[in-house]
C-alpha cells in the first residue's frame, strides 16, 4: 500500500472567509468482494481519489467530467449519503465527515439535492403537495396546519401553479417535474444545493427555463450550488468556478472564462472541443481533440497520469510513471499535467469574425 | 435535379384516443436526396419521431389514421403490403434509437443480435453472418470485435452500445439511416465520436441520413439541410446556413437562444428561453400553433394558419411576420453575439 499524497488545490482559507464546503483529500473506495460466506476483499473501485475543493457562500461551483469520473459519488459523499473512506469534509468550518444521529439530521436541513431524472426521483403515487411537503413535515420546521400554505408558496416560487397541489407527477411535463424537484429541495431553506445533472434529461428550450430558475433562486435566496454535469457549455453558463474531474481526481480548476480561453489540461481541451456549437462556421474552425475510447476502469486506474492512455500529448515514460500535481498556470487556474496545452482557445472565435 | 430518395407528401398521422384526436403529424412534406444528411429539430411532442416511425412502417393504419404519401425509391411505402415492407425495413431503411440499452436485447450476445438481422434478410450461413457481424463491429470502431461479439449488452458502455446499434443498422447496407436522438443519452465526448462515426459511415456506405434531435447545436456540424418542427408541422426548413445565420421563424429563434454557448463572453448572461410549454396535440391553438408562446404575436396569428412559404431557394418558413421584420428581429435579437 503506497501512501496517498493529496495535492493542495486550494489555498488555506483565511479566518475571514470560511468556505461553506471545504474538502481535503476526500477519497471514496468501494470494495469489490468475492465469496459468499467469507467475503474476501479482492480490490477497490477508486471512485473518488483525493479531492480538494472549496465552495464559497453564494457561489456556484461546476463539476464536469464523463460518466464514471466520480462526480456523482463525490456529490453523495458531500451530502453524507456515502461515508468518505479518507479525508475531511467541513461545512461552515465544522468537520462533518463522521457526524451521526441527530447531528446528521440537523445537517441534512442545510444541504439538499436535485436529481437528474425527474421521472425517477418523484414518487408516482404521491401528490405534488405531499412530495414537496414531506421534508417540512419530517423536520417539523413549519407547524402542521401551515404546511399546505408553505408548499403552495414554494410552488409559486418555482413557477408552478399552486392550485395543482393535488395533482400527481405524471400530470406534469419533464420541465415541470424538475421544478417540483427544485421546490422540494428548497422546502427546508438549505444553504447548499447539490444539482446532479439537473437539466441533462430536458429539451434545450425547457433546459434554459430551469437554468434561469436556478439563477433567479440563487439571487433571491442567496443559495450556494454545486452543479454537476457532463456538458461544459451548461456548466460554464452557471458556474463561477469549474472543476474538471477525470477518474476520481480533479485535473483542472478555473473560472469559466479562463477554461474557455486557454484550457491547460488536454482533457479539458477535449471536453471543450466535443461541445456542439450552434454555429456552422465556428464549429468548422474549432480544433478537434478527439478522445478515443471510454474512461478506463476505476478499479485499476492507469499508472502515473490517469489520462495518459487517452491523451494526445502524452510523452512516455514520464506520463505513465510520474503522477502530475496540480500547479498554478494562471491566477486562479490550476491543472495537473506534465505537458500542458499552450495558451490558446480550442474554439477560435477571432478566426471566424 | 435527380429523383429524391425519399419524398414525403402531406403526411398526416392522427391517433384516435379517448380524449380526442391527437394530431401528432399534421401535413408534413419534405424530400431527401441520396447521400444527404437531413436534420429534424423540435421539442418533445413536435411529431419528429412519429413522422419517421411512419416512414419506417412502424406506425400503421391499425394504430393511427394515416394520410399522404411516403415515396421511397419510386414506391409508396404507405400502400405497400406488410411482407414487402418487411424487406424494405432493415435492408433499405434502418433506424437507431435514443436509448441503446433498451433497444438491445439483454439476454442475447451482441454479435448474435447483429447476425440475426443479417440472417433474416440474406441467405447466408451462421458462420458467414457472424463474420459479417464482427466486421461491422470493427468498422464502427469497437476494439477487439471478435471478443466483443460474444459479450452481452450490459458489458458494453453506453457509447459502445450505440456503436453496436449502428453496426446492426448498417449491416444490411441500407440506403437510408434514420437516427432518432442517437446521442441524447450519451456524454458529450461520446456524442462527438458517434456523430463523427455516422458521418464517416454515411460516406462509406453512400447512405442518406435523417438525424432527429432536440438540440440545434448537434446538427450544426453534421447536417446539409435542416427542418424545424412544431406541433406536427414543419415551421422552418432550409440549408444549415439559412437556419443558423438567417432564421425566419420565432420558434427557431427561441431554440437558438435557449442554448448556453461556450463562446459567450458574459454579454448575454441570461438565457432567453421560449415561454411556456409545447401545446396539447388534441387542442392545437387556432391560427399559428406557436402563437401563445410567440413574443412577436399579432392579431392575424390568432386567426389565420400561416403557410410554409419559401423566401429564397430551399429556405421556407411558416410565419405571418413580413420578411423585412423577420430579418430585422433576427439581426437585433438573435444574432447578438460577442
Amino acid at each position: 500500500m503506497s501512501i496517498q499524497v493529496t495535492e493542495r488545490t486550494e489555498p488555506e482559507p483565511t479566518a475571514a472567509e470560511t468556505p461553506l464546503i471545504r474538502l481535503r483529500g476526500v477519497r471514496k473506495l468501494f470494495p469489490i468482494t468475492r465469496g459468499i460466506l467469507f467475503q474476501k476483499r479482492i480490490g477497490n473501485v477508486h471512485a473518488v481519489d483525493g479531492v480538494d475543493l472549496d465552495v464559497h457562500k453564494g457561489q456556484t461551483v461546476g463539476l464536469v467530467g464523463e460518466t464514471g469520473c466520480g462526480k456523482s459519488t463525490l456529490a453523495r459523499v458531500i451530502m453524507r449519503l456515502y461515508d468518505a473512506t479518507d479525508g475531511t469534509i467541513e461545512f461552515e468550518g465544522q468537520d462533518i465527515t463522521r457526524v451521526r444521529g441527530n447531528e446528521l439530521r440537523e445537517l441534512r436541513r442545510e444541504m439538499q439535492m436535485i436529481f437528474q431524472d425527474p421521472y425517477a426521483s418523484l414518487n408516482p403515487r404521491k401528490t405534488v403537495g405531499t412530495i414537496i411537503g414531506t421534508p417540512v413535515r419530517l423536520h417539523g420546521t413549519v407547524p402542521r396546519g401551515k404546511v399546505k400554505g408553505e408548499v403552495q408558496q414554494l410552488m409559486e416560487l418555482v413557477g408552478l401553479n399552486p392550485e395543482h397541489y393535488n395533482r400527481y407527477p405524471h400530470e406534469f411535463s419533464g420541465g415541470q417535474r424538475q421544478r417540483i424537484g427544485v421546490a422540494r429541495s428548497l422546502a427546508l431553506k438549505p444553504k447548499l444545493i447539490v444539482c446532479d445533472e439537473p437539466v441533462s434529461a430536458l429539451d434545450v428550450s425547457i433546459q434554459a427555463q430551469v437554468l434561469n430558475l436556478l439563477e433567479d433562486l440563487q439571487d433571491e435566496l442567496g443559495l450556494t450550488y454545486l452543479f454537476i454535469a457532463h456538458d461544459l457549455s451548461v456548466v460554464k453558463h452557471v458556474s463561477d468556478r469549474i472543476a474538471v474531474m477525470y477518474l476520481g481526481k480533479i485535473v483542472e480548476m478555473s473560472d469559466g472564462g479562463g477554461l474557455y480561453r486557454n484550457p491547460k489540461h488536454p482533457y479539458t481541451g477535449a471536453l471543450l472541443s466535443a461541445v456542439p456549437i450552434p454555429d456552422p462556421d465556428l464549429a468548422a474552425a474549432k480544433k478537434r481533440i478527439i478522445l478515443e475510447g471510454d474512461v478506463p476502469s476505476p478499479i485499476d486506474p492507469p499508472s502515473g497520469c490517469r489520462f495518459h492512455p487517452r491523451c494526445p500529448n502524452a510523452q512516455l515514460p514520464k506520463c505513465s510513471e510520474e503522477e502530475p500535481e496540480l500547479r498554478t498556470h494562471h491566477p486562479g487556474q490550476v491543472a495537473a499535467c506534465h505537458f500542458p496545452l499552450e495558451d490558446r482557445a480550442v474554439i477560435d472565435t477571432d478566426a471566424v469574425r | 435535379m435527380p429523383e429524391p430518395l425519399l419524398e414525403v407528401n402531406d403526411l398526416k398521422v392522427h391517433f384516435p384516443t379517448d380524449d380526442g384526436l391527437v394530431k401528432a403529424v399534421d401535413g408534413v412534406s419534405f424530400s431527401l436526396q441520396a447521400g444527404e444528411t437531413l436534420g429534424v429539430v423540435g421539442e418533445s411532442g413536435s411529431g419528429k419521431s412519429v413522422s419517421f416511425l411512419t416512414v419506417m412502417g412502424l406506425i400503421t393504419r391499425k394504430q393511427a389514421q394515416i394520410e399522404g404519401e411516403v415515396i421511397f425509391q419510386g414506391q409508396d411505402l404507405l400502400t405497400m403490403p406488410p411482407e414487402e415492407m418487411r424487406t424494405v425495413r432493415g435492408e433499405k431503411i434502418s433506424m437507431i434509437f435514443q436509448d441503446p440499452m433498451t433497444s438491445l436485447h439483454p439476454y442475447y450476445k451482441v454479435g448474435d443480435q447483429i447476425s440475426e438481422a443479417v440472417r433474416t434478410h440474406q441467405k447466408v450461413s451462421k458462420q458467414e453472418a457472424r463474420e459479417q457481424a464482427v466486421e461491422m463491429l470493427r468498422r464502427t470502431g469497437i476494439p477487439r470485435p471478435d471478443e466483443r461479439a460474444d459479450q452481452y449488452p450490459h458489458e458494453f458502455s453506453g457509447g459502445m452500445r450505440q456503436r453496436a446499434m449502428i453496426a446492426m443498422a448498417l449491416s444490411l447496407n441500407p440506403d437510408l439511416l434514420i437516427a432518432d436522438e442517437p446521442t441524447t443519452a450519451l456524454d458529450v465526448t461520446v456524442q462527438a465520436q458517434i456523430l463523427d462515426l455516422i458521418d464517416r459511415l454515411k460516406e462509406e456506405f453512400n447512405a442518406a441520413v435523417a438525424l432527429i434531435t432536440h438540440d440545434l447545436g448537434v446538427v450544426a456540424e453534421h447536417c446539409d439541410h435542416i427542418q424545424v418542427m412544431y406541433a406536427g408541422k414543419i415551421v422552418e426548413a432550409g440549408d444549415r446556413r439559412d437556419i443558423y445565420y438567417k432564421a425566419h421563424h420565432p420558434y427557431t429563434w427561441g431554440l437558438l437562444s435557449s442554448i448556453p454557448r461556450l463562446d459567450d463572453t458574459g454579454v448575454r448572461e441570461r438565457l432567453n428561453p421560449i415561454r411556456g410549454l409545447p401545446p396539447s396535440l388534441i387542442f392545437v391553438p387556432g391560427g399559428c400553433a406557436f402563437n401563445p408562446r410567440c413574443p412577436h404575436v399579432f392579431d392575424k396569428c390568432r386567426t389565420d394558419v400561416p403557410e410554409l412559404l419559401p423566401s429564397d431557394g430551399h429556405h421556407a418558413s411558416r410565419c405571418h411576420l413580413s420578411l423585412a421584420d423577420k430579418e430585422r428581429i433576427f439581426q437585433e435579437q438573435v444574432m447578438v453575439r460577442s
